[in-house]
């Protein structure tokens, strides 16, 4: 008889497949996230929610980017993306993207660099 | 929404707060995580990205049938501007030919810095043709090495043959004021850069 083989995946890739029941991106409202969104919980996990949804919403309570929580539950980006686009489409968390400089239809935003300006000046 | 024993909406800032980005680009060893770690508020943190599908492409490519996984790290800090805004720094990952599959990296950030050891100028090339290629409005840093030699700031502008309006900046990315007094230099050139739009409507 051989030895058994051990039931570690060393690359995660199996993990990852069943946290996401196979899929591999985002569609919907998460296929724009960017690692510095903002998630914030809007809903306390559900009984029987899947482990690393209700993970998320927990640590979501106050904002956290998307960055921050794939550091926190040792996701790789994409991975999370789908997790959380599960939890967008059901309502639970809200999602808000980083502030650009510049504004298609605004143009320049100079009151947003201002802001930035005299937080960083009082560092 | 069932928001029974679930303290959330808290604080009326969590229900506001909203953030912003910039990138720490630059060669290989120019100091970015460095720069990061000194002049964020929290231990700075890695996040990865693992890439399958894109590796598969450099792949055939390169004529090699297996798929390979690839991961990519970045490292990043958060400065909380005020109650309601926070900034995030992200430093560009160190293997610079994975920069293309990091899409969007640069969209939606502020801008960037990019670090230059003047000892290996070249080192930092790519990533100044990476942010005029896509459009990143940037400042340089000159990271100052304890055994750097001192050029003259004008001299470094020829030899990056970097347009006269970009601010080149010294600095010592170990240093939190430092490193900061940077990041307040690339604010001024975006507002700069604005009014400079915003006059000529």
């Amino acid at each position: 008889m051989s030895v058994p083989r051990r039931p570690t995946d060393p690359s995660g890739l199996e993990r990852y497949y069943v946290l996401t029941k196979g899929r591999s991106g985002p569609g919907g409202s998460a296929s724009s996230l960017d690692v510095a969104t903002l998630i914030v919980s809007r809903a306390a996990p559900a009984p029987g929610m899947q482990h690393e949804h209700a993970e998320i919403i927990r640590r979501c309570r106050e904002p956290l980017s998307v960055a921050e929580l794939g550091a926190h539950l040792h996701l790789p980006f994409n991975i999370l993306a789908v997790l959380l686009a599960d939890l967008l489409e059901a309502g639970r968390v809200e999602a808000r993207d980083p502030i650009p400089a510049h504004d298609a239809g605004r143009g320049p935003d100079l009151a947003l660099l201002e802001e930035v300006l005299s937080g960083l000046e009082r560092l | 929404m069932d928001l029974k024993g679930f303290d959330q909406p808290g604080s009326a800032a969590a229900g506001e707060t909203r953030s912003v980005k910039v990138m720490i680009a630059g060669g290989f060893g120019t100091g970015k995580t460095t720069m990061v770690r000194s002049v964020s508020d929290i231990k700075p943190l890695t996040t990865e990205e693992t890439l399958t599908q894109a590796s598969a492409d450099v792949d055939r490519l390169i004529g090699v049938a297996d798929k390979t996984e690839t991961t990519v790290s970045l490292d990043f800090g958060k400065i909380s501007i005020n109650d309601s805004l926070v900034l995030y720094l992200f430093g560009t990952p160190g293997q610079e030919r994975f920069w293309f599959l990091w899409n969007g990296l640069f969209k939606g950030a502020l801008g960037a810095v990019v670090l230059v050891d003047t000892r290996r100028l070249a080192s930092s090339f790519r990533a100044i043709e990476e942010m005029e290629r896509q459009n990143v409005p940037f400042v340089v840093a000159l990271n100052v090495f304890p055994d750097s030699k001192d050029y003259p700031v004008e001299e470094i502008r020829d030899a990056l043959d970097i347009s006269p309006h970009i601010p080149v900046v010294a600095c010592d990315a170990r240093d939190r004021t430092s490193s900061r007094d940077v990041l307040v230099a690339l604010i001024r050139h975006l507002k700069e850069r604005s009014a400079v739009v915003l006059e000529s409507r």
